[in-house]
């Protein structure tokens, strides 16, 4: 049990994703999830091993490095990506209920003419319409929502995103102002930025996505309206009334013409 | 043998399960089962290795250690998890008997195997009740294990072989609370949902016996007010079945829906 469970549960969601979407998934999977489990572990692996404080008194490195790594960067970042991962559940279980209501009502031998059968119904791709894009549209507010808490999180725990290589420690029970050395304070920084850019990615691409469906859905009212103010049937029956009109004055004038004056 | 086994057994029980038990099984899945596998696995990784007392009397740590943390807590989280787990297989039990039994006899002897009808109902409810139990037990068990919900960040040991009273002090205390806080807001959360399902099968169940109660009556009440329409013709002294077919037809045209209703329940 690992991140390919969470990879299984949101690769599902995949197949109903817009483009954007799917551009997203992939970010989390590669830039993110990818980078956590082989690099930054192994760079936050020894954290507490080496966190070496200028002290022999028992119990002050404990205190110290627990007073400024409250969680662990590592440990942060993972919850932040089981948390932005989790809103595309939503999705997945909104297009489950309408596929189990598709096969409902085909069993009942509604619909018959839209399905060929059980497994047509399975392979189908949902459309992002109606209930399922006010699901997606929350999806994607809250994943950005997540996103940007946890980057305010990471940011007010460890003031700032840089680490630095030395830290004063008074707290009981050492003995005085004590400094305390950070092990690979330079990797575990870049490793920090690389993580918070890929984050500022995935929020912007949720953005577009948002953007993008709201756009969708604008273009699709206005080309309803549109046709529902010049529907094509009185269109045409403009268009034949002017044919009408025009061969009427057409032979008025003729007739008007080979009088004899 | 791993977590993986214990995750396709209870994939399993998806099939058979109601939406909110659907719902259930993601919760343990990602916010208790995965967040324990790529996180809190971790945070208690190196526990007795940092646990550090202001003593260099041989053994003080250890007996401190084992006096404080009988059992460390994310093992304690990882029992939880397994025994909270297993009664939803109950549920497959009883669907695979159905299923042997089918075979046994070679004939269908239920609608689906896995439709909660009859005795899979009751399997159903046992296990949501028993998963309960389990969930509220841990986490009493948790609070008076360890005393609260909190780790502290140093304790007082005075056993021996420790001289006297020492500070013994505990690694990472912040982020062990943080996960232990975690793992009880998770746990509340999948009680909430047990309760929620237990009432929605409950009055599901209640329900459907109220209709069937007032269809039975409807339909008796029915059969009443025919048997007095085939006397009341009766009276007038045409053979009653003939009567009662003329009469019908010209009442259902005459009186239109009512009487429509009527002899629509008694063709049904």
């Amino acid at each position: 049990m690992d991140w390919g469970t969470l990879h299984t549960f949101i690769g599902g969601v995949n197949k109903h994703s817009t483009s954007i979407g799917k551009v997203w998934i992939t970010v989390i999977f590669i830039f993110r999830v990818m980078i956590l489990v082989v690099a930054a572990q192994e760079v936050w692996g020894d954290e507490q091993a080496d966190f070496v404080c200028n002290t022999l008194q028992p119990g002050c490195k404990n205190v110290c490095y627990d007073h400024y790594f409250p969680v662990s960067h590592i440990r942060l970042w993972a919850l932040q990506l089981i948390f932005v991962s989790t809103p595309a559940l939503l999705v997945a279980m909104h297009v489950a209920y309408y596929k189990h209501e598709a096969a409902r009502r085909f069993r009942r031998g509604e619909k018959r003419s839209e399905f060929k059968d059980l497994e047509d119904i399975k392979r189908q791709k949902v459309r992002i319409e109606g209930s399922l894009w006010w699901t997606y549209s929350s999806s994607i507010f809250f994943r950005i929502i997540f996103e940007a808490a946890f980057m305010y999180v990471f940011y007010f725990l460890y003031n700032g995103y840089h680490l630095p290589w030395v830290l004063k420690c008074g707290i009981e029970p050492c003995p005085n102002l004590v400094d305390c050395f950070i092990s690979r304070p330079t990797e575990k920084t870049v490793f920090t930025i690389f993580m918070i850019s890929a984050s500022v990615i995935c929020m912007l691409l949720n953005v577009a996505e948002l953007c993008y469906l709201l756009l969708k859905v604008c273009f699709r009212r206005s080309k309803r309206a549109q046709t529902q103010r010049t529907p094509p049937n009185h269109a045409l029956k403009e268009s034949k009334q002017n044919e009408m009109n025009e061969l009427i004055s057409e032979s008025g004038q003729n007739a008007i013409t080979g009088f004899p004056s | 043998m791993s977590w993986t086994f214990l995750r396709d057994l209870l994939s399993g029980v998806n099939k058979y399960s109601t939406g909110i038990g659907r719902i259930w099984l993601a919760v343990t899945f990602i916010f208790r089962l995965l967040v324990y596998m790529v996180a809190a696995e971790h945070v208690w990784k190196d526990e007795q290795k940092e646990f550090e007392c202001n003593v260099r009397q041989p053994g003080c740590e250890n007996v401190c250690f084992d006096d404080f943390f009988p059992i460390s807590q994310v093992r304690f989280w990882a029992l939880q998890l397994i025994v909270v787990s297993t009664p939803s297989l109950l549920v497959v039990l009883h669907v695979a008997c159905r299923e042997g039994r089918e075979k046994r006899h070679r004939k269908k002897l239920y609608v689906s195997p896995g439709t909660m009808d009859g005795g899979l109902w009751y399997t159903y409810l046992i296990s949501l009740i028993v998963k309960t139990g389990f969930e509220i037990g841990f986490l009493v068990l948790f609070y008076k294990l360890y005393g609260g919900f909190s780790v502290p960040y140093f304790m007082k040991c005075d056993l021996k072989p420790c001289p006297n009273t020492v500070d013994c002090f505990v690694s990472k205390p912040t982020e062990k609370t943080i996960f232990i806080l975690f793992l009880v807001i998770t746990s509340c959360l999948c009680i909430v949902l047990n309760f929620t399902e237990l009432s929605f099968l409950v009055l599901k169940c209640f329900i459907k016996c109220c209709l069937q109660k007032y269809s039975k009556t409807l339909k008796s009440s029915v059969c009443e007010c025919h048997n007095l329409r085939y006397v009341k013709y009766g009276e007038m002294g045409a053979p009653p079945l003939l009567q009662n077919h003329h009469l019908d037809s010209a009442m259902s045209t005459a009186q239109g829906g009512e009487t429509k209703v009527l002899c629509g329940t008694q063709e049904a």
